[in-house]
């Protein structure tokens, strides 16, 4: 097949490896070495796109990051479906298989077109807010519409196959960039000793050098570039990472590098060695130095037509000549406002093309480069520019006149050349986009009439990043910022010996942002200023008539620089449209700031290996192959897995939740149940001050807890709300062990040593956390003792092991400490043992139990049962907002204690102190069968008006076997004083459940069970 | 994502091994009993939040569990400094006022630079 | 200082002990160590840890005269025995992380606290909490950037130097005992994640297991 527009020499390519590739179901083949775009080119493809909002054929403008038309949908797969994708960024590989992203049905044939070209009047900036503005439940519905037809791209719906990493990095000196100015600055850097990356989001490292006509040592500029990778890679201090694009520049020195790894070679990964190999990876960079040697971005010129295909970058023309043997066209008309861009026009007549003529905006441009040109021939038109592309679907002649630019005008006749392409060049920005990523806003400088970057600490610029073009002086910039870098690191500097550079001449540019035309630019025919949303110099005009001053205001009403290329081709051509409609300077109007990413980051790279099974860790105890080998079902509790409930085969038929938890509190209630509590937090405390801490930690008392003793314990914040609660047991006068809730442990104990060492550094206590050191089994239910007593050598008589003492002792021959605390109301036993021998204990356990009925139970039964003996847990019946006397829980509170605990003084403030807060109390449902569903709003009339004034809400509610019947846990404003009370609880379908506010202990309310 | 250097480890240290813990210098009254419900509430809920130069309480909670302060520009979010609780921060608002005409204008600079 | 309860909660030989990744042998198996790996972990388990809390000086002057090495008094400092059996990592100024072969734990801490007296310090057993992880191989730091925060590049992280850093989305102790070994210390109740972990970050260097 051929590639009309491919050169037969020249180029970086590999004329030998034919790639074949589609672009919207068309077969086409291209190079190694080419980029989709380059390929495109060489096959003659001028519409790749179809715009944003008028849906105008659109074509490859540029060569690089910023192209913003040569958006395309990649993926020959389902599940290879990537978007988003710059054709100018995207190796070709064999196979490739891409799409356009906008145009609906085609490219070629775009019913939105029609809009577009009615398009002007009927679409002025703010047309979608303003058109689609009402009715508001319509947006839905138009959006889909308006989505469809501008096509933002669309995600695969398979599953990615790939896999994805992050690296973390950490280096002396992160070079950006591997042009000139970053290759000089990597190689001083790396001399001096000190650990370098180096980055570059092209396919290969050398930035300009890759297209460049000067010779550097009296050679070619990629033998130098040959020479220079060779060394850096050579050295062990350097990391060499090419297709890596550095998208975010975070606080001191953090940057985030996307690594693009097997992009380049097919849609999914290959196998490298047999193993799976890394899609896509990013880089999380700590470096004590960056250099930003990013180059710089070339600005088109704003006329009439400049979006029809055919219109590129001046730069852009060069770079598909010289780096990928592609001449994007036939005849040439070059507007420019500076001498570098004379090299299109140069490299075009090389390859063998018609150069109809050099369109320059100043009157007497006199460089080298414009020397060369008109001593090969070239017409060379001065004063002027090209003020409108015709043609449709592809350049066909260019508009050039006369211009006067001070007082923005055409002034003189009009010449219409034939040509298929125009390139511009209005000058070049340097890329500042990392540096303002900190929000330093960049400044402007009119000497190289661009934005340069305003840089915080830790960072420097170089080369053309900062406004240094030309190459002699981009190398040597490089050098001394490298070395500046490393001695800032500490390193000695280290000399770089740097080419000879026949430098070329070049004249003054001058600054054209905007050409004018014969009509006024409102009528004038579209000039873009933002390819990828459609913004016009007229919107611009139109936004600052409207009364958009500031540039960040013209930027949300236009849209410009919102696509997903960020403006970067217009963003400063629209702010100096906005300066010129608005009598301002560029500066005056304001600068521009990007954020991250600098280009799109896939998810995959993003999300890395925190995916699937490994999304979050997951947290299990010593016995969690027990609990999967016994058909448990689990429940998230924090990042722990806790058995939820242990379904059973019955009949031949799992059990239902309700079912399971229904027999699991049955056993517990009548024989002997068995709950993994390991994830418990534990907290050893030590120390002579430990009870003193204590006594201010909590906010009961702790000055007589006895050695053998545990003790149930509430914390608040100092604000008086409840915040942790847990039994704390006395180990020896100086030693106690804590237990927190299993969410709390780690915020507890670091609420411990804030207090220690923020308040009380005189305290001599430490804490320690033994939650893992600990496997905790508790054993519930009337059988419990009888079980236990097989086991153990431990006295488990009642009288001399009493409710709420511990002991040691062993259980099935394993060291452990037993303490008789309950958590159901019944007679219990919390074994702990080293969590290495929890499985054997356990074991041991069921091995003895079966004749009592020993039944495993989960988190529901345990929450069943808790609730049934109104015991809270905080976080599910507390809220933040609930004072310990909110719970009825004054018995728990020393209010006489000497020390001012924390959360006592809160008690007494107005509000804390007020009646009619949310009180804790049981509700009983009039129906027996209703549950009441948790967090269902509770009010006293059912019959109000609306708005029904609510008075609380359930917190727990669950069915009881024991009570047969539905019961819960509510907050309900004064609600103490109103047991017996009825309440209503009005339903989202529209039922109404009526309940009786009753004591929130349902079962055995004197609290013998657990004493016997 | 900050880089935090940990007086108690006395290196740099990335931030996700710290947890902030709100503003430094924040004691607890001595005799809250004596305090006014308002002093009270003054003490738990209100927060200075300077444009500026601002002490900050944080905690190494993934290295040495060890409380200390950061002097921190909010604006910049440069870290001026770290000292170990007990001590007094070096760098304060008045301390840096001479230097503040600089810090503030790169500060209100930032400020007006609306993001796209 | 006294008034503590001491507990040797260590159980005869003759009782099943199970470590930490035990589950985790079972659910993703250990791919065999070969020539191809470039990554090795083995686990050591139910060694003895404890946890010695105190001043520096104090608790210096006992580990010295107990077992023979200098209590690390520097940030991140981690000393070992001459046998390389017993160490001593500083985990913060007032904090150290004592790992001693199993068994050898209850007799330490006695020792210790009899020598220490009423000096004011603590001492905490968490040998069934954590276990102890090698690994060795040429891809280990490389697997290292993609698992810690830290920086584990030899320049920056020496032979001896110890750190409690974040692991992928948990915390470790990450160590270099010697010039071809890293060591991490991960929590029990975390070891499965870390195990997956890094079977799936170690995938691509052959990561082979030594079952304990």
């Amino acid at each position: 097949m051929s590639q009309p527009n491919r050169l037969v020499r020249g180029g970086r390519i590999d004329r030998t490896r034919t790639l074949s590739f589609t672009f919207n179901g068309q077969a086409y083949q291209g190079h190694a070495g080419d980029t989709l775009a380059s390929a495109l080119l060489a096959n003659g493809v001028d519409i790749v796109n179809r715009s944003f909002k008028y849906s105008r054929p659109r074509g490859i403008v540029a060569a690089g990051a910023e192209e913003p038309n040569a958006v395309v949908q990649l993926g020959a797969s389902e599940a290879g479906q990537v978007p988003n994708v710059r054709a100018t960024q995207q190796a070709l590989f064999d196979g490739l298989s891409a799409r356009s992203t906008n145009g609906w049905p085609n490219v070629q044939r775009d019913l939105m077109g029609l809009v577009g070209k009615l398009g002007g009047q009927f679409m002025p900036p703010g047309f979608y807010y303003k058109t689609f503005m009402a009715p508001a439940s319509l947006w839905m519905t138009y959006e889909k519409y308006i989505r469809k037809s501008a096509g933002l791209g669309r995600s695969p719906a398979e599953a990615d196959p790939d896999i994805y990493d992050h690296l973390h990095r950490h280096c002396d000196v992160l070079v950006i960039g591997a042009g000139p100015a970053g290759l000089t600055a990597a190689l001083a850097a790396a001399r001096s000793g000190a650990r370098v990356i180096l980055c570059d989001e092209q396919e290969e490292l050398g930035g300009s050098l890759l297209d460049s006509r000067e010779l550097l040592d009296d050679e070619s500029a990629s033998e130098w570039l040959a020479t220079v990778v060779a060394e850096l890679s050579g050295r062990h201090n350097v990391t060499l990472l090419p297709r890596t694009t550095a998208n975010g520049y975070h606080d001191h020195n953090f940057v985030t590098l996307h690594e693009r790894r097997t992009e380049h070679l097919a849609e999914t990964a290959p196998l490298a060695n047999g193993h799976r190999q890394v899609r896509s990876r990013l880089h999380r960079v700590r470096a004590g130095r960056v250099i930003l040697a990013t180059g710089t971005h070339e600005r088109p010129l704003v006329y009439a037509g400049n979006d029809v295909p055919g219109n590129l970058l001046a730069g852009a023309v060069s770079t598909y000549i010289r780096r990928y043997g592609v001449v994007p066209g036939q005849k040439l008309v070059l507007s420019t406002s500076n001498d570098h861009a004379y090299r299109a026009a140069l490299d075009w007549q090389e390859a063998g093309r018609e150069v109809v003529a050099i369109v320059d905006a100043r009157e007497a441009p006199d460089g080298e480069l414009v020397d060369q040109a008109r001593s090969r021939g070239i017409r060379v038109v001065t004063g002027s520019a090209v003020i409108e592309a015709k043609g449709e679907k592809r350049v066909t002649a260019a508009r050039i006149a006369r211009v006067d630019l001070d007082r923005f005008a055409v002034a003189g006749a009009v010449e219409e050349l034939h040509c298929d392409t125009i390139a511009s060049s209005g000058g070049y920005s340097p890329v500042i986009h990392l540096a303002s990523h900190t929000g330093a806003r960049p400044t402007w400088n009119d000497e190289i009439l661009g934005f340069e970057p305003s840089l915080v600490k830790g960072v420097s610029a170089t080369g053309g990043a900062r406004g240094t073009y030309a190459l002699p002086q981009v190398l040597a910039d490089g050098a001394e910022t490298g070395s500046q870098a490393a001695v800032a690191c500490g390193y000695t500097a280290a000399s770089v010996e740097l080419p000879r550079v026949d430098a070329i001449r070049e004249g003054q540019a001058c600054a054209l942002y905007q050409v004018p035309h014969e009509k006024p630019t409102l009528r004038a025919p579209k000039q873009f200023v933002d390819l990828q949303n459609d913004v016009t110099a007229a919107g611009i005009e139109l936004a600052t008539r409207e009364g958009f001053e500031s540039i960040e205001h013209v930027k949300r009403y236009t849209a410009m620089g919102f696509g997903t290329d960020q403006g970067k081709l217009g963003n400063i051509n629209g702010m100096a449209i906005a300066a010129r409609c608005l009598g301002r300077t560029i500066p005056e109007v304001g600068t521009t700031v990007f954020r991250p990413n600098y280009t799109p980051v896939t998810f995959g790279a993003i999300v890395g290996r925190h995916c699937g099974e490994l999304f979050d860790p997951e947290r299990y105890t010593a016995l969690h192959q027990w609990h999967v080998e016994h058909g448990a079902e689990f429940e998230d509790v924090g990042q722990w897995k806790r058995p939820w409930y242990y379904p059973q085969r019955v009949a031949g038929k799992l059990e239902t939740m309700h079912e399971a938890v229904a027999r699991e509190c049955r056993a517990v209630r009548e024989a002997v149940g068995i709950l993994d509590a390991s994830t418990l937090g534990k907290i050893d405390i030590q120390g002579p001050d430990a009870r003193e801490f204590l006594g201010r930690i909590y906010t009961n008392k702790w000055e007589k807890l006895a050695v053998g003793k545990c003790r149930y314990g509430l914390m608040c914040k100092d604000d008086g709300m409840v915040t942790d609660d847990g039994v704390t047991s006395c180990l020896a006068d100086n030693h106690f062990v804590m237990t927190t809730t299993t969410g709390g442990a780690a915020a507890i104990l670091e609420w411990l040593e804030l207090w220690h060492q923020t308040e009380w550094p005189e305290l001599d206590v430490t804490f320690t956390s033994v939650t893992d050191h600990w496997a905790t089994m508790t054993i519930t239910g009337p059988e419990s003792r009888k079980l236990l007593a097989e086991l153990t050598d431990i006295d488990l008589d009642r009288d001399s092991f009493k409710f709420m003492d511990w002991r040691e002792g062993k259980v099935a021959g394993v060291p452990a400490r037993v303490f008789r605390i309950s958590f159901t109301g019944e007679l219990t036993f919390e074994i702990n043992v080293q969590a290495h021998y929890a499985m054997h204990v356990w074991k041991a356990l069921f091995e003895h139990g079966e004749k009592y009925g020993l039944t495993p139970y989960g988190t529901e039964t345990m929450h069943v049962l808790r609730a049934e003996k109104g015991f809270i847990i905080v976080g599910q019946d507390t809220d933040g907002s609930v004072t310990p006397e909110d719970l009825g829980m004054q018995w728990c509170v020393g209010y006489d204690k000497p020390f001012s605990w924390i959360g006592k003084r809160a008690l007494t403030r107005s509000d804390t102190a007020r009646e009619n807060r949310k009180q804790l109390v049981g509700l009983k449902p009039k129906d027996k069968a209703v549950v009441l569903e948790e967090g269902a709003q509770i009010v006293l009339d059912p019959k109000h008006p609306v708005p029904v004034p609510m008075v609380g809400h359930v917190t727990s509610s669950y069915y009881s076997p024991t009570l047969d019947s539905g019961f819960a846990l509510a907050v309900v404003k004064g609600g103490h004083q109103k047991l017996g009370e009825t309440v209503y609880l009005p339903m989202a379908d529209g039922q109404v459940h009526e309940a009786e506010i009753v004591s929130p202990i349902f079962v055995d309310p004197k609290g013998e069970r657990q004493h016997v | 994502m900050f880089q935090i250097y940990c007086p108690y480890c006395e290196e740099l240290r990335e931030e996700e091994e710290f947890h902030p813990k709100g503003e430094a210098h924040i004691a607890r009254p001595l005799d809250p009993e004596a305090c006014s419900d308002e002093e009270w509430g003054d003490y738990l809920f209100f927060r200075d939040n300077p444009r500026g130069v601002h002490h900050e309480l944080w905690v190494h909670a993934v290295g040495c569990r060890k409380f200390f302060n950061i002097t921190r520009h909010t604006v910049s979010y440069e870290i001026l400094e770290t000292y170990r609780m007990g001590e007094q921060p070096t760098i304060t608002a008045e301390s840096v006022s001479g230097d503040l005409a600089g810090r503030e204008s790169a500060a209100t600079a930032r400020q007006e630079g609306v993001r796209a | 200082m006294s008034n503590v309860n001491i507990y040797d909660s260590r159980a005869d030989a003759a009782i099943p002990a199970e470590s930490p990744l035990a589950f985790s042998y079972h659910r993703s198996g250990a791919p065999a160590a070969g020539a191809a790996s470039r990554v090795v972990l083995r686990e050591r388990p139910f060694l003895g840890h404890l946890i010695l809390r105190g001043g520096a000086i104090v608790l210096d002057e006992a580990v010295r005269d107990e077992l023979g090495m200098n209590l690390p008094g520097r940030p991140q400092g981690l000393v070992l025995d001459a046998s390389g059996e017993r160490s001593i990592q500083w985990l913060s100024p007032d904090e150290w992380l004592l790992i001693v072969p199993g068994g050898e734990e209850f007799a330490l801490e006695g020792r210790l606290r009899e020598r220490l007296g009423d000096a004011s310090f603590a001492i905490v057993n968490v040998s069934g909490g954590q276990t102890l992880l090698e690994l060795e191989g040429d891809a280990v730091p490389e697997l290292l950037m993609k698992s810690v925060i830290y920086d584990a590049h030899p320049q920056h992280f020496p032979v001896g130097k110890g750190v409690t850093t974040v692991f992928a989305k948990t915390t470790t102790i990450l160590r270099r005992p010697d010039e071809s070994r890293w060591e991490l210390v991960i929590r029990r109740s975390f070891a499965d994640y870390c195990y997956r972990w890094l079977l799936d970050a170690g995938e691509e260097y052959a990561i082979g297991v030594v079952a304990a």
